[in-house]
């Protein structure tokens, strides 16, 4: 192993979070504001509970969700895209690294900029409402699992696109849809019962009812089901990433 | 002496279906400095690119210091350095993060005071906290040098390091090349330019449409292509030439109204001088002289055809 190599992949992919800080936390934190505002407050106020808990505090998960998911991809899709683009990416093919070595530098550095993001829109949303955390222990498994499945999903967007349009576009067209339909504002018993049968086609339901479950005992499917759905999501990935190593998709040709 | 690169039958067809190197087979020696001469798209920057590991090779093998390229990346690539032929260069890192980023990334242990004196000797160490893109391009180029020696290689490759650089840092870079060549690095350098692979070289190659034409030692080889021409224009045509001048060995042009004389800048002397007193002596009289060299890419042709 070249530890060497894991930690300046690492450590520089860190310092531009760190140089960038306010931009990297103060859009999230500024749009979560946004979504307690117009969900919580005025929708809220209308809404009065979903499965005894109030409005407000029902969508905190899907919230934080939301920012993790379209953060970490766009986190680990960007750090891999931009040496590409710039043809810095040279230097890391010629280093003694494996292909391994590369997606533990890059997608364990994506995957704490999420965890990091998602810890403080949690501390944000506790601004606005109470927020009782019934499995501290099982809530900070979602989190990270999510946070690394995701960034390795956007490891390979960022292998697999050759232009900043493909970038984009599975974020835009896939990812946030889902996220949307996957109950992040809502429980899905409240929808019509056509709709629920389609919605359980979506994994990112799984992703939230678990996370969901975590603070509050209600999911929408069984905790069991969520925890089996993400880890087979990072299995995937991982197969994925796996098969682009002995391939060299994309980097040696 | 086991050479450090062997490279064996060496070919690259590009997913395009463009065959950009054939069949190559080359030795290189441990501590020499070797110039890879050729025209644009000649190959040159593929064939560093396999070695180094950045492109895969269609067909044949390359090892380094014994190991294969491939089976044994780790180990080869330990002992490589590249300063690419592009500038290509992060925009808001700092100077000191990226050489201290490259020699990780190259398994090295951090050395600060190593680093410090590599920018010391590149004259970056007043830059080292300035962001890469406030640099110029000559800087930028010194850069890409020290993030190549960050991890102290002992082979180094140069893909075109005069490309946009002025005389003063072409000669620092030469020196720095002379002190690496010293201390026992390998240095493989490759340029468009005959008088530059004659200035550093200790062996030449001359590459060609994917194909390794000759490797040879410089003084061979600038015999070779050191030869120029020189033009007399005279006043009156002749038709013949006085007796005199026969020792020249003078080309006399269709319409007689020019002589040719053709000799060797790498040469001890080139004669010249004696051959304008000779021609004055003849009674002839000049109305113009100039003095040409064969391009690059005549000489290319020359060498096909001598091939063929
Ligand atoms: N990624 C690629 N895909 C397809 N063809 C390529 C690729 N890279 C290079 N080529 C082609 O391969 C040939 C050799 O290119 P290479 O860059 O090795 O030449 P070079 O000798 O370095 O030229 P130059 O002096 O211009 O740098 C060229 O015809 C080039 O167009
Ligand atoms: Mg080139």
């Amino acid at each position: 192993m070249n530890y060497q190599a894991i930690r300046v992949i690492y450590k520089f992919e860190m310092l531009r979070f760190w140089n960038t800080l306010m931009q990297s936390i103060a859009s999230p934190v500024i749009s979560t504001s946004l979504y307690f505002v117009v969900f919580g407050s005025a929708i809220g106020s209308r809404i009065q509970e979903i499965d005894g808990v109030s409005y407000g505090v029902f969508i905190v998960p899907g919230l934080v969700m939301l920012s993790l998911l379209t953060q970490s991809i766009a986190n680990a899709s960007f750090g891999i895209f931009f040496p590409k683009f710039t043809g810095t990416i040279y230097e890391v093919m010629s280093a003694p690294i494996s292909f391994f070595e590369i997606v533990i530098g890059y997608v364990g550095a994506a995957a704490s900029k999420s965890f990091i993001l998602g810890s403080i829109i949690l501390i944000t949303a506790n601004l606005f409402v109470d927020l009782n955390i019934a499995h501290p222990v099982w809530m900070m498994a979602f989190l990270i699992l999510t946070c690394i499945s995701f960034s390795l999903f956007g490891f390979i967007i960022g292998l697999w696109a050759t232009n900043f349009e493909k970038l984009q576009l599975i974020p835009m067209l896939v990812v946030t849809p889902l996220v949307f339909l996957g109950g992040s504002f809502y429980s899905v018993s409240m929808l019509p019962p056509a709709w629920q049968t389609v919605t359980l086609f979506n994994p990112v339901l799984y992703l939230i009812s678990g996370f969901r479950w975590s603070f509050f005992e209600v999911a929408d499917v069984s905790v069991g089901v969520s925890l089996a759905m993400i880890i087979f999501f990072l299995l995937a990935c991982l197969a994925i990433v796996w098969w682009m190593f002995k391939t060299g998709y994309r980097l040696r040709n | 002496m086991q050479p450090i690169i062997k490279i064996s039958d060496l070919s690259k067809t590009y997913e395009s279906g463009h065959q950009a190197l054939s069949n190559v087979n080359l030795d290189i020696n441990d501590g020499e400095i070797l110039a890879l001469l050729g025209p644009n798209g000649a190959g040159k920057t593929t064939l560093i690119s396999i070695i180094c590991g950045i492109v895969a090779s269609s067909t044949g093998s390359v090892t380094v210091a014994g190991h294969d390229t491939v089976k044994d990346y780790r180990f080869t690539r330990s002992l490589i350095g590249l300063v690419p032929q592009e500038l290509t260069l992060g925009a808001f890192d700092s100077v000191w993060n990226t050489v201290n980023f490259s020699r990780g990334l190259f398994g090295k242990e951090p050395n600060p005071a190593y680093l410090e004196q590599l920018l010391k000797d590149l004259s970056l160490f007043d830059k080292k906290d300035s962001e890469l893109r406030e640099l110029s391009g000559g800087m930028k180029r010194r850069v890409l040098i020290a993030k190549a020696l960050s991890h102290e290689p002992r082979i180094l490759f140069l893909d075109e390091p005069t490309a946009g650089v002025d005389v003063e840092l072409r000669k620092d870079m030469w020196q720095l090349v002379r002190g690496l060549h010293k201390s026992g690095v390998t240095i493989i350098l490759t340029t468009h330019y005959i008088e530059e692979a004659e200035e550093i070289a200790d062996r030449v190659g001359v590459i060609s449409a994917g194909k390794l034409l000759l490797v040879d030692n410089k003084d061979n080889l600038m015999r070779e292509l050191g030869k120029k021409q020189l033009a007399l224009e005279l006043k009156q045509p002749v038709d013949q030439l006085p007796e005199s001048l026969a020792p020249y060995n003078l080309e006399i042009s269709a319409d007689g109204a020019q002589l040719i004389y053709t000799y060797n800048t790498t040469g001890e002397r080139t004669g010249i001088t004696a051959l304008l007193q000779a021609v004055n002596a003849a009674g002839l009289s000049l109305k113009d002289l100039n003095t040409s060299q064969s391009s690059l890419e005549e000489i290319f042709v020359k060498l096909l055809k001598a091939k063929a």
